[in-house]
């Protein structure tokens, strides 16, 4: 079996007396979209971070391609982040710069590139989310929630990563907005083949985009499965968080008060 | 009931972790000015949004200050029969004093302020995190840019307030208070020596790089939203304020502490 792209081992963080992840263990293989799925609180960005390096992890391993990146040096991580694309959940666009030079700017500083090639692969890859060349000139001020998400995704995949991960992709957009950010989701890393890792709590999107679903709990992962056993999983938690129900298993802060 | 020794020991060590998180963000800064690639562009960005747009500022609280000075000093030194002295204390107090303290406070108040919330909202929106998804070191693309334009705008500011105090003095004295323009400018010219000048614009580079130290590190770390980038923006602005007063007092004492 070949060696998988993203292994997570027995990953602990923790912020002071408070765990976040208490002994991860997830496996991604190459060109499979995962979708963690949890609740709010339950350490999902905590675990993206940790990934990227954003976040050091207090224990456990992390190893991208077979490469262990908690243990790496400056030079090393630089060149395994150049395989990532990332959508973050409010987009992170730079307020200083307009859209194209947003898509454009992890090729001109990441890789290199001369900023006129780069526009024009801005342009491209903005067409490609379903943005017109005008938009290009805009400021990320002058554009709407759904449209922000749009110029995100195009900088996620400007570079051509290997992996991409997927913050939220669809919060705070409308249920017909966050299926078209679902579609281009799907054709975009069907395009480019990428190894996805995403994660959300809107069922709808995770059903779309998965391949394979992960729900964590509590800083664990519960449960792990193909997208359609989601519905069989025989795991009440699961059930729960799924079908949105208030009584369950998993109580939230509010109802102990 | 609380123990004042533990207040006082948990104070003592909170302020002693700050300065080493203080000096180790400085220190990763300062190897990332020395280390290519150098974003020539957003130096010179920073140097005109750092020195050309706090000219009215800086410009303004000199002359003001300058004129000021010529008065009082020239009130006092009646009562003595030494008027004549107006133009050298003017000069001296001017240049090695209030021009760059007053200049790196008023630079302090206008540029640590807004690096600290331009740099806070970034955190806050996670653009910082995002630079480094992108292969972009944080470090080197906002803070290294902002360090040494500081330190390279400071001082070509301060020898703009310098000049532009020592004018209010000269508009006092000669406008109003009858001394001769001719004997000003010569006299302002004899008392003014190399080291006042030297020294001058060494406080002006350390204040410069304090200016920009504090805001980085107050936006950079930022934390909590709005409520968390409005906090990093005041202390940048009181932290760089003592920062500048106390390194004055230690580059006066080392410059002119022998003399």
């Amino acid at each position: 079996m070949s060696v998988p792209m993203i292994e997570l081992t027995g990953v602990h963080k923790g912020f002071g007396p408070k765990k976040v992840l208490q002994g991860i263990d997830l496996t991604v293989q190459h060109g499979e979209s995962m979708v963690i799925i949890g609740g709010s609180g339950t350490g999902k960005s905590v675990m993206l971070k940790c990934i990227l390096g954003l976040l050091k992890a207090d224990k456990g391993s992390i190893k991208v391609n077979g490469e262990e990146v908690t243990t790496m040096g400056r030079s090393d991580r630089k060149q395994v982040l150049s395989k990532f694309g990332m959508l973050f959940q409010g987009a992170a666009l730079f307020d200083s710069l307009p859209v194209w030079e947003n898509v454009a700017f992890g090729l001109i500083q990441g890789k290199g590139m001369s900023k006129k090639e780069a526009h024009e692969i801005a342009l491209e890859k903005l067409r490609r989310v379903g943005l017109t060349p005008d938009v290009g000139d805009l400021s990320p001020a002058e554009l709407s929630g759904g449209m922000q998400k749009r110029v995100g995704l195009a900088r996620a995949i400007a570079t051509e990563p290997e992996i991409i991960f997927f913050d939220e992709p669809t919060t705070g957009l409308d249920p017909i907005m966050a299926d078209v950010i679902n579609d281009l989701i799907v054709e975009c890393v069907k395009d480019l083949g990428a190894t996805t890792l995403s994660i959300t709590h809107d069922m709808a999107s995770a059903r779309k985009i998965a391949d394979r679903i992960a729900m964590l709990y509590h800083g664990e992962i519960i449960w792990e499965g193909a997208k359609d056993e989601i519905d069989h999983s025989g795991n009440e938690y699961v059930d729960q968080f799924i079908h949105g129900r208030a009584q369950g298993p998993i109580q939230m802060e509010v109802l102990k008060l | 009931m609380t123990n004042p020794l533990a207040i006082i020991g948990r104070v003592f060590l909170s302020a002693l972790a700050e300065i080493g998180r203080l000096s180790a963000f400085a220190a990763e800064a300062i190897s990332h000015i020395v280390r290519p690639p150098i974003y020539w562009r957003l130096i010179a960005q920073q140097m005109w949004l750092i020195g050309y747009n706090s000219l009215p500022v800086v410009g303004m609280t000199a002359l003001f200050t300058g004129a000021a000075l010529a008065q009082q000093i020239y009130v006092g030194g009646s009562r003595f029969n030494a008027e004549s002295v107006v133009p050298g204390v003017v000069v001296i107090a001017i240049v090695r004093e209030l021009g760059p303290v007053l200049g790196g406070l008023m630079v302090a108040g206008r540029v640590s302020s807004a690096m600290a919330a331009e740099l806070g909202t970034m955190r806050v929106t996670e653009q910082i995190d995002a630079l480094v998804t992108l292969s972009t070191d944080p470090f080197k693309y906002l803070i290294a840019p902002r360090l040494i334009a500081a330190v390279l705008t400071l001082p070509m500011l301060v020898i703009i307030a310098n000049i532009i105090g020592v004018l209010g003095g000269y508009i006092i004295g000669t406008g109003k208070l009858g001394l001769n323009e001719a004997t000003y400018l010569q006299v302002t010219s004899d008392f003014l020596e190399q080291s006042d000048v030297i020294s001058s614009l060494v406080k002006a580079a350390v204040f410069g790089f304090f200016v920009a130290l504090m805001g980085s590190y107050h936006g950079y770390n930022s934390r909590g939203g709005a409520q968390g980038v409005g906090k990093a923006t005041t202390n940048a602005v009181v932290s760089a304020f003592i920062a500048i007063l106390m390194s004055n007092l230690i580059i006066t004492v080392i410059v002119f502490g022998a003399d």
